[in-house]
């Protein structure tokens, strides 16, 4: 299936984006950068072009709202050609958002916001109206940023500022250029999080360019990977990218750890949790005692009246420790990864991690076996959109 | 969903200027000095002056009636001289950075260079002998515009070259068109830069005007010369003063303007 971006498994609903036989030839130079490319983008998913710097992943997002013109080809924006289009009034249909974000710096955050639906001649209310509402859906307080100059934000606040500028008119479609690319991983983490989950509120068609492997996994629904020559080598779910790379060059982009990978893609709360026993806070000592030495887990957790987790009580428990029993260092949510869950044991080193739901209560212990057989099982389980989950950290 | 943790990281709300930018007192008190030394050294030129004794020859120069009309026709032709330039030079610098026209740009700026390199005194003298059928305040107009366009040329097309690309791409992702982006980003972000450009070419066309007496176009330069040919070094030395504080005050109250002109968060 490689040079062709349909694949059998794809929707039956019309594309929002479809590229056909999309060219782009600078002059002067041998091989087109953009070679034929026929590219379908589903309606309300995010379509992540992956592959190495150079491949024409770029190039391609930009023909789509021709800040590139093709040379020759079609582009059919939901079902409309728009190759020939006026540019300008096409762009106002498509969010914009770009790696270095773009804020005009001598504008005010809310100016910046309001560029788009301005352009649309939209009247001041409705214009100060859409503002607040875009800002408090990025997460920044209206009252205390709109005011500000993007000088005066983070990195990761201006990249906020720059998707909030995108979805300014609430544009159907949206193209972003490794709208997280240039900030620390620990904030890129959180805007990656947000992103997915206003994007399962909005549920934009989006393309969305980026050369990382786990973020194209963390973010896509599909994925097209580019060779160096601008061909697609493989346009799937990230699912089927990771345990049946089309091409060796899929192979070798995704890399070692592909397994690993798809842990990402996995949720506890979709793996069956094995059978393990509690300990209620009210039992008394002995009991706790007898409760662990004759089930055949080493460890129980601890549960108090509410059936919130307080500790492990281990087999060789006495004292103070059958009290209280040993800390549990991390609890897992059900919306978290098997990756993350892998992670919080080894981090405890401990074979075994408690689960608990989003009020806190225990819902079960998942431990190595469980992860290791679902690794190792083909049909793995059912993957939920990622924006439909919790972000680590709210469980 | 909560604001995050890199909310620390920004710097404090409010209209608190960035690192390197003086508070507005401080600006002004350094605003303050240049007059007040031009205004010492007028001064002391009048103490002096009105300390001597002028023959009739010296009081023919040196009498408000003649200095003031001098010292007005001297503003107006700075002053006619540089909105042209202004007129010229700004569209110029923006039209050679405009897609096409920009390699252009290098041979314009090679002629501008070459307008500015050669002496100006040359280039009075040589515009009123070639069009001889003009009025000489034209010629000198003439003169002095090819003279001083160049530095608000170079810093327009400086002043627009200095912008993020990635801030006019993204407008232009955004669907700004071509007229809108230079309007609202471009010229916006490169007013700093073009003032820089404006306020040098004021300080020069303010000196070179002087040189107008040559050609008889009048202005302060008048006073020089009539010291030069009379040999009276007091005449010469007001009229020289006087241009030089014209000079200063008028760099001054440029610099004033970019202070304010500058666009916030730049």
């Amino acid at each position: 299936m490689p040079e062709n971006g349909r694949t059998d498994t794809g929707p039956t609903a019309e594309p929002m984006i479809r590229l056909e036989q999309l060219t782009k030839r600078y002059p002067g130079q041998d091989r087109p950068a953009v070679d034929r490319l026929d590219l379908d983008v589903p309606p309300g998913e995010i379509v992540v072009l992956l592959g190495p710097s150079g491949c024409g992943k770029t190039t391609t997002m930009k023909l789509i709202n021709r800040l590139i013109e093709p040379t020759s080809g079609t582009i059919l924006l939901d079902g409309e050609d728009v190759t020939r289009a006026d540019p300008d009034a096409l762009r106002r249909r498509i969010g914009y958002a770009i790696q270095q974000t773009g804020l005009f710096p001598h504008r005010s955050v809310a100016d910046n916001v309001a560029t788009v639906p301005r352009m649309l001649g939209w009247d001041r209310k409705r214009v100060a109206g859409r503002v607040d509402e875009l800002l408090t859906l990025v997460g920044l307080d209206p009252d205390t940023y709109r005011g500000r100059l993007p000088r005066q934000l983070s990195g990761g606040q201006q990249q906020r500022v720059g998707v909030a500028r995108a979805l300014g008119a609430d544009p159907e479609v949206m193209l972003m250029d490794e709208p997280f690319g240039a900030i620390d991983p620990l904030t890129r983490e959180t805007l990656q999080n947000e992103f997915l989950r206003i994007q399962s509120e909005l549920g934009k068609t989006i393309v969305f360019v980026t050369h990382d492997i786990d973020e194209a996994v963390k973010m896509g629904d599909r994925i097209a990977i580019f060779n160096a020559g601008s061909g697609i080598e493989q346009y799937d779910t990230p699912e089927r990218i990771l345990t049946e790379p089309a091409t060796p060059f899929v192979s070798e982009f995704v890399g070692s750890g592909a397994a690993i990978k798809r842990l990402t893609l996995s949720r506890v709360g979709d793996v069956p949790v094995p059978d393990w026993p509690s300990i209620g806070q009210d039992t008394h000592r002995d009991e706790r005692a007898a409760a662990v030495r004759a089930g055949a887990r080493e460890f129980l957790p601890l549960l108090d009246a509410d059936r919130r987790p307080l500790g492990w009580v281990p087999a060789d428990a006495s004292g103070d420790v059958l009290d209280r029993g040993l800390p549990i260092v991390t609890r897992i949510g059900p919306g978290d990864s098997l990756f993350a869950a892998l992670d919080a044991m080894l981090a405890a080193n401990s074979s075994a991690v408690v689960v608990v739901d989003d009020a806190g209560a225990y819902r079960g212990v998942l431990d190595l076996e469980t992860i290791l057989s679902t690794v190792h099982t083909d049909a793995g389980p059912a993957v939920p959109r990622p924006g439909t989950v919790a972000t680590p950290g709210t469980v | 969903m909560a604001v995050v943790s890199e909310q620390g990281a920004a710097p404090a709300a409010g209209g608190t200027p960035g690192p390197g930018t003086k508070g507005p007192r401080a600006r002004w008190a350094t605003h303050l000095v240049r007059p007040a030394i031009v205004v010492v050294a007028l001064v002391v030129l009048y103490l002096y002056v009105s300390s001597r004794q002028l023959d009739s020859i010296e009081r023919r120069s040196l009498n408000a009636a003649y200095i003031l009309s001098r010292t007005w026709q001297h503003v107006q032709l700075t002053a006619i001289v540089s909105v042209i330039i202004l007129l010229v030079a700004v569209p110029l610098g923006v039209l050679l950075t405009r897609d096409g026209v920009s390699r252009f740009s290098g041979p314009v700026l090679t002629l501008a260079n070459i307008s500015q390199a050669i002496p100006s005194i040359g280039l009075i003298v040589l515009f009123a002998v070639a069009f001889l059928s003009l009025p000489v305040y034209a010629i000198a107009v003439l003169a002095f515009v090819i003279h001083g366009v160049l530095p608000i040329v170079r810093n327009t097309i400086a002043g627009i070259g200095q912008v993020d690309r990635s801030v006019i791409e993204a407008a232009r992702g955004m669907g700004m068109t071509k007229l809108g982006v230079l309007v609202s980003v471009e010229l916006p972000l490169a007013v700093p830069v073009i003032l820089a450009g404006v306020r040098t070419t004021l300080t020069i066309t303010t000196g070179t005007v002087a040189l107008a007496t040559f050609i008889g176009a009048g202005g302060l330069g008048d006073i020089i010369s009539n010291g030069l040919a009379s040999n009276r070094n007091i005449v010469l030395v007001t009229g020289s003063v006087l241009v030089a504080a014209l000079a200063l005050l008028i760099d001054w109250l440029a610099a004033i303007a970019e202070d304010n002109l500058a666009p916030r968060g730049v």
